[in-house]
């Protein structure tokens, strides 16, 4: 016997088995539903426009170590966005696979939520946006663990240890920012009224994702805003922060209704696969 | 120890692909192995192959680390074992070996606490300073040089070093 063999449980072995390479093979223990694909794409969106947009802070953050968690969470979303879009190529069998899904599918085709794409603005908004996004994506993440779909339940069981660092750097920031000076602490405020318009659409659901939850295979969202709005009030008592006003909530992102946002970050994002669409390295 | 290796491994192959194996180093951190790391899950027979997971979802040095590990087993001979990614169960500090957290520490970044009590707090306990050994030290950013890191200060010797985090 080898002095150095990882223990293998059966029932791994048995999951490894429907991994190959990196991609997946075709669902098993559920069967294929028509809203899957879809579901996929909103998941995958999420995190790759989301990864994007951060990547952009890399070198112009305020100071070094802020840069590094900047660019490390959007390498984190990036990830997930690889292992959902991949997923959601082989799900779709048209010959896709995430960096097609990725790089050659045009504005209309997204289905990201609006929240992700809006434009860095200064870096009190970029915190306001991740505190928002990374605790909504927490708790969907630690209710997907349990998803009927084993492949969804093993991608957001290792997501769900990194989204946490996301989460509670974020938050760390806005009590850094809320109880700083006095241009930090309006800086913060004036990031959190911008974005809490697109929360809502991030607990929003439709009758495709209401198929997926009598599936088991999708989490309610309405069901964790109560948890959210308990995390977002602590964290804004602690930062000595006022709640924002409630201003008309904006939706549209499921449905490919995006803002004129996204177009110029996928420009900027397609640009090189679009221009040479067979290089390899 | 139990294995899952198949017939088409005898004990022998599977001692000499694990030989393989500890000597291809970590891109990012050439001083431990990717069995050292715990990224080596095992091996699997029918078709044989190595069972490897990330250790971060997007961690870059994944497919740098799957291009190494395939180089080593064509040298050596190995040229019909394949590599297969596992998610489940996810990568955890937890596994990596003894000797992986001693090879870390000597080379500068703080190994993660390896007893299950730590690793369930989150690994909140002291931090031990890898040059000098003191308790006197501090976070200075939760997120370092890579995914897998964070960014400490011994305040006793003075000098920064890279923590491992409890992951």
């Amino acid at each position: 016997m080898s002095p150095s063999l990882p223990i293998i449980q059966p029932e791994d072995e048995a999951k490894a088995d429907r991994v190959q390479g990196g991609s997946y093979h075709a669902p098993e223990a559920v069967e294929w539903h028509p809203a899957l694909f879809d579901y996929l794409l909103r998941l995958g969106d999420d995190s790759l426009i989301l990864g994007q947009r951060l990547t952009e802070w890399c070198g112009h953050a305020p100071a070094l170590e802020i840069d590094l968690s900047l660019a490390n969470i959007g390498l984190d979303l990036i990830g997930q966005a690889t292992f959902f879009l991949n997923l959601a190529g082989e799900v779709e069998n048209a010959g896709r696979d995430g960096d097609k899904l990725a790089f050659h599918r045009d504005v209309l085709a997204f289905r990201n939520c609006l929240l992700v794409e809006q434009p860095n603005g200064d870096f009190a908004q970029t915190i306001a946006r991740q505190f928002l996004f990374s605790t909504c994506q927490l708790a969907l993440f630690q209710g997907l663990v349990g998803s009927n779909e084993p492949r969804i339940a093993e991608i957001a069981a290792k997501a769900v240890k990194e989204v946490r660092y996301h989460a509670e750097l974020s938050a760390e920031w806005v009590i850094r920012l809320g109880d700083g000076t006095d241009e930090s602490r309006q800086r913060m405020i004036d990031g959190l009224d911008w974005f809490w318009r697109f929360v809502d659409e991030m607990f929003e659901m439709d009758e495709l994702e209401a198929d997926l939850v009598a599936a088991g295979i999708a989490v309610d969202r309405t069901q964790l805003r109560c948890g959210f709005d308990i995390r977002v009030q602590q964290v804004l008592r602690e930062a000595t922060l006022p709640l924002p006003e409630y201003p008309r909530a904006i939706r549209g992102g499921r449905t490919g209704h995006h803002s004129e946002h996204l177009g110029h970050l996928l420009a900027t994002m397609q640009f090189l696969p679009r221009t040479y669409p067979d290089a390899v390295w | 120890m139990k294995t899952v290796a198949a017939e088409t491994l005898d004990t022998d192959r599977i001692h000499r692909i694990m030989a393989v194996l500890d000597e291809v180093m970590d891109p990012e951190i050439p001083v431990v192995s990717v069995t050292d790391l715990g990224i080596v899950r095992g091996l699997s027979g029918d078709p044989a192959s190595v069972l490897v997971t990330p250790t971060y979802t997007g961690c870059p040095a994944t497919l740098a680390i799957e291009a190494s590990i395939r180089l080593a087993l064509d040298s050596a001979g190995f040229g019909d074992i394949g590599i297969r990614t596992v998610l489940s169960p996810p990568w955890s500090t937890g596994w990596i070996t003894d000797r992986g957290r001693e090879r870390l520490r000597a080379y500068g970044i703080a190994p993660p606490p390896d007893d299950a009590a730590a690793l369930r707090s989150g690994g909140g306990g002291p931090v031990a300073c890898p040059r000098c050994g003191s308790f006197e030290t501090v976070e200075v950013s939760r997120f370092g040089s890579t995914p897998c890191k964070a960014l400490w200060r011994c305040t006793d010797c003075r000098e920064p070093f890279d923590r491992f985090k409890c992951h």
